[in-house]
Parts: structure tokens; C-alpha cells; sequence
């Protein structure tokens, strides 16, 4: 390692270990930071939601209104995409919103932990979501569901291509939907945290630098807004591509 | 955010000039995976069962207190606004139905009482009328009677003043005959001579 | 050519897809706002699948920069 400021974008996805498990069956386990953010997430939601809502008052104020927005929001989502029956599964879209949508503004944080920024929390999310639209749709459909793979209205001779495309389509799904998640949010952090680190350097260098560092200043002041951008649209892109796949669930064969 | 001096991963690294090759203020330093991927959090599959583990049991609470406690109770909130919404739609409703039969009956009240008036203003008229011309009838007859009165004194003046003035001539002429002549006529040839000259 | 180098280099070359999906990002946006100002009346309704199209696009981008990642800290 080099001697000097050193700035390592990377550090912030570390996993620390808080308590050990011990090792079950080969696999190590243990309460990490992870974990104690994913539960402060889930509390931090719940005691947001049933504190707003406290009052119950027919005319609602900041907080209760905030708390009728988010639902009203993920409501009118999954109505727009998947119907009135997609109704069913609107506590499952509202979770993984919410969910995701805190923790990437937790993530927001300075020195907090983004638990979205974690691959295999993405993956278990988005496997979370397909497992639901493929039992879902053979309990409901049976073997209609697989209708879903043979596009209507095409020649004979392209079908098998086709049958092989939407396959792979369907298969790509959960890839997408995790990596997406995961990649932006890993790479926003890592650039604000290399910009960051451009202040820190050119500060370092005397006083030329300070008026240098205005440049990546302006730059990490311009990463964050665009960053809480992004941390709400990819909760929102989560939770509209949840409800368009429940949608092949709930009609298949369209 | 930054906090220095971490573990190995991209070094972005302003360092002294000895210790960094020629013409580089920047270098990525990887160094080489021990155990597979571990210099890089996300890919570290040694955290994968314990976060999995956590995110099952975080994920799962979360569903359950959404599905069971808040989701409900919004739920709730958002549909007893929509009953009472509804409810003073209704009523404001009923309300607009009972101003608009109340302004009907008003507009009815108001045609049928002008009509009302409209009658009693001809009846009104009418009566006026012919009241009017009864008591010109009967002052008109009045005045007939009166002007037939009027007439017969008239002429019962007339016929009291021929005479009067029959005697007046009768007298004065005999006056005049004794002044002129000296003899006085006979009353019954001075009669006949003025009888004479008034019909004449 | 040292393995070390050309992981790098590949990692670099991977990087450019995430320029490219970034032409197909401002497609959609570009193509958005064209359609929007000609008819701003039916541009809400489309807005939710303008920013969809643009995930889509941006995903495969992602990719690259998830190959990228690879080849730095997996190969």
C-alpha cells in the first residue's frame, strides 16, 4: 500500500463481523453490520408507518400524509400494471419498495452501511420476486403458465427461435433486476467516494489545492443530489418490474 | 464518508514520489485474491449465509408487520376518508336536490302568483269597468232627466215670458197709440194687432 | 502480455458499455421529451414508462460495469 492519503472506495461495502455464530454445518455465520442495518431498516419502517398513522385523523397531517403517500403510490403501481387482481400481491410490492427504497436512502448516509449495495441482497430480493411470479403462475394457470414463452402470431418456422428468446428473456430477469439495483448503488457510492477522495488529495498539496478541490466539491455536491435520484428510482423500478412480472403471472398467454 | 486507511481494494493514492512509478499521481492497486474475491465486499462469498440468514428473517418481520399492522391500518384511515367523502358527496347531494325543488316550488309559487295577480288585475279591470260604466249609465240617465227638466222649464219660461212680453207689447202699444193719437184703442184690437206681430 | 495487464485492459474495455447504453438512455429520454413537447398533454402518462425503458437500458450498461468488476476483483 502506498504511503500518504490513501482513499479506498471499497471499504464502505465491508461486511463487519458484531457478534460470531460459530460455524453451522461448514458455513460461517454471524450478526453483521449488514444485519444490523436490515433489521434497523425494518423498524425504522415500521415505527415510521404506525407513528404517522397514530392519530388516524380524517384530515391527515405531514407525517400521516406522508405514510398515505407512499401507500397510495405502490397502490396506484401495482393497480397500473398488474390490474386489480395484482391487488393481492400488494403487500409484497410494498415491502420490497419500501425496503429498498430505505435502504438505499439509509445508505445515503455518511458513514451508514447500504445494504442494497450487496449483492446477494439484491439476488435473494429478486429470486424473492421470481420464485413468487413461477409458483404463483403454475399454481394458478397450471401448465397455461408456460403459455407465457409462446408468443402469439408468429410463423411456424421462427417459433422455436423465439420460444429459445423468450426463455432467455425470462431467465435474464432476476439477473437484471439484481444486478441493476446493485451495480448502481455500488457504482454512485464508489464515485462519490473517489471525488471525495480528489478533495482530500488536492487539499493535501498546499494552498493551489484548496482552490483545486472546488472542482470535485461541486462534483460530490452534484453525485449526492443525483444519487438520491437514483437511490428513489431504483426502489421505484424495483417495485414497477415486480409488478409488470406478476402481471405474466396473473395473464399469461397475452 | 471517507474513512482512510482501509484494507486492500482500488487505492486511489496520492503518495510520494519515490515510492510511485514515473508519471503516475494516480494508481489502482489490486492486490491478488488470497481466498476467492475477497478484497471486494459484494463478491465475498464467506458473508453470503449470514446475510442471507438476516435478510430472510429482516425481510419476512418487514412483510409481516406490512401486511398485518400498517398496510391494514392505512388502509383503514385511507377508506373511512373515502366512506365520509362519499358520505358528504351524498349529502351535499341531497342538499343541491332539496335547493333545487325548493327553488322549483318558489319559481312555481312565483308563476302562479303572477298569474294570480295577472287575473286579479283583468278582474280588477274589468270590474273598474263596468262600474265605471253603470255610474255613467245611471249619470248619463241623470242627466237626461235633468236636461229634460231643464228643457221643460225652459219652455215654461219661454211660454211665461211670450206672455209676458205679449202683455208688456199689449200695454206699451196701447201707451204708444194713446201718445200718438190720443184715443185709446180697444184692449181687444191692440191684443189682436200684437198677436199679429209676434206671429208674423 | 502479463494476465495482471490484460485483466486490467479488459476491465477498461468493459467500461465502454456502459458508454454505450448511455446512447441508449438518452434515446429514450431524447425521444421523451421530443414526443412530450409535440403532444405535453399525453407526456404524464408515458413518464413512468420513458424512466422503465430507461432501467432497461441502463441495466445492460450495468453489466459491462459488472464484468468490469469482475475481471478487477474475482479473475
Amino acid at each position: 500500500m502506498a504511503s500518504g492519503s490513501v482513499i479506498d472506495p471499497i471499504h464502505q461495502f465491508q461486511i463487519i463481523k458484531i457478534v460470531e455464530l460459530g460455524q453451522p454445518g461448514g458455513v460461517e455465520l454471524a450478526f453483521t453490520n449488514s444485519a444490523a442495518f436490515m433489521f434497523g431498516i425494518v423498524a425504522l419502517v415500521f415505527f415510521f408507518l404506525t407513528f404517522a398513522t397514530r392519530g388516524r385523523t380524517l384530515v391527515p397531517g405531514r407525517l400521516q400524509s406522508l405514510a398515505e403517500l407512499s401507500y397510495e403510490f405502490v397502490a396506484s403501481t401495482v393497480r397500473g400494471s398488474a390490474g386489480n387482481e395484482g391487488m393481492k400481491f400488494f403487500p409484497l410490492v410494498f415491502s420490497l419498495f419500501i425496503f429498498v427504497l430505505t435502504a438505499n436512502m439509509v445508505g445515503m448516509i455518511p458513514y451508514a452501511f447500504t445494504v442494497t449495495s450487496h449483492l446477494i441482497v439484491t439476488a435473494a430480493l429478486a429470486l424473492l420476486v421470481i420464485l413468487t411470479v413461477i409458483i404463483y403462475g403454475f399454481v394458478r394457470h397450471g401448465t397455461h403458465f408456460l403459455h407465457l414463452f409462446v408468443p402469439s402470431g408468429v410463423p411456424a418456422f421462427l417459433l422455436p427461435f423465439m420460444v429459445v428468446i423468450e426463455v432467455i428473456s425470462f431467465l435474464s430477469r432476476p439477473i437484471s433486476l439484481s444486478l441493476r439495483l446493485f451495480a448502481n448503488m455500488l457504482a454512485g457510492h464508489i464515485a462519490m467516494k473517489v471525488f471525495a477522495g480528489f478533495i482530500v488529495m488536492m487539499t493535501a498539496s498546499g494552498v493551489v489545492g484548496w482552490f483545486g478541490a472546488v472542482l470535485p466539491l461541486f462534483m460530490v455536491v452534484a453525485l449526492t443530489a443525483l444519487e438520491f435520484l437514483v437511490a428513489a428510482l431504483q426502489a421505484y423500478v424495483f417495485a414497477v418490474l415486480t409488478c409488470i412480472y406478476l402481471n405474466d403471472a396473473l395473464h399469461p398467454g397475452h | 464518508m471517507s474513512e482512510p486507511h482501509g484494507p486492500a481494494g482500488i487505492i486511489v493514492a496520492q503518495a510520494s514520489p519515490g515510492t510511485l512509478p514515473a508519471a503516475s499521481g494516480v494508481e489502482i492497486a489490486v492486490p491478488a485474491a488470497e481466498a476467492h474475491g475477497s478484497n471486494f465486499p459484494p463478491f465475498d462469498v464467506h458473508t453470503f449465509p449470514s446475510q442471507l440468514l438476516w435478510l430472510v428473517i429482516a425481510f419476512a418481520a418487514l412483510y409481516l408487520l406490512m401486511s398485518r399492522v400498517a398496510l391494514p391500518r392505512i388502509a383503514t384511515i385511507l377508506e373511512e376518508r373515502h366512506d365520509r367523502i362519499a358520505d358528504d358527496i351524498e349529502e351535499a347531494g341531497k342538499l343541491k336536490a332539496e335547493s333545487e325543488a325548493a327553488a322549483e316550488a318558489y319559481e312555481k309559487a312565483l308563476a302562479s302568483a303572477r298569474t294570480k295577480a295577472h287575473g286579479i288585475a283583468t278582474e280588477t279591470r274589468d270590474t273598474l269597468a263596468a262600474e265605471a260604466e253603470t255610474r255613467r249609465k245611471s249619470l248619463e240617465a241623470d242627466l237626461n232627466v235633468k236636461l229634460a227638466a231643464a228643457e221643460v222649464q225652459i219652455a215654461a219660461t219661454k211660454t211665461a215670458a211670450m206672455a209676458n212680453v205679449r202683455g208688456i207689447a199689449v200695454e206699451a202699444a196701447g201707451t204708444i197709440v194713446n201718445t200718438l193719437i190720443g184715443t185709446t184703442p180697444t184692449s181687444g184690437a191692440v191684443e189682436e194687432a200684437v198677436d199679429t206681430a209676434i206671429k208674423g | 502480455m502479463e494476465a495482471e495487464a490484460a485483466k486490467f485492459l479488459g476491465a477498461g474495455l468493459a467500461t465502454l458499455g456502459m458508454g454505450l447504453a448511455a446512447i441508449g438512455v438518452g434515446t429514450i429520454f431524447g425521444n421523451f421529451l421530443a414526443g412530450a413537447l409535440r403532444n405535453p398533454s399525453a407526456a404524464d402518462g408515458q413518464f413512468a414508462r420513458a424512466f422503465i425503458g430507461a432501467a432497461l437500458a441502463e441495466g445492460l450498461g450495468i453489466f459491462s460495469l459488472v464484468v468490469a468488476l469482475v475481471l478487477l476483483f474475482v479473475v
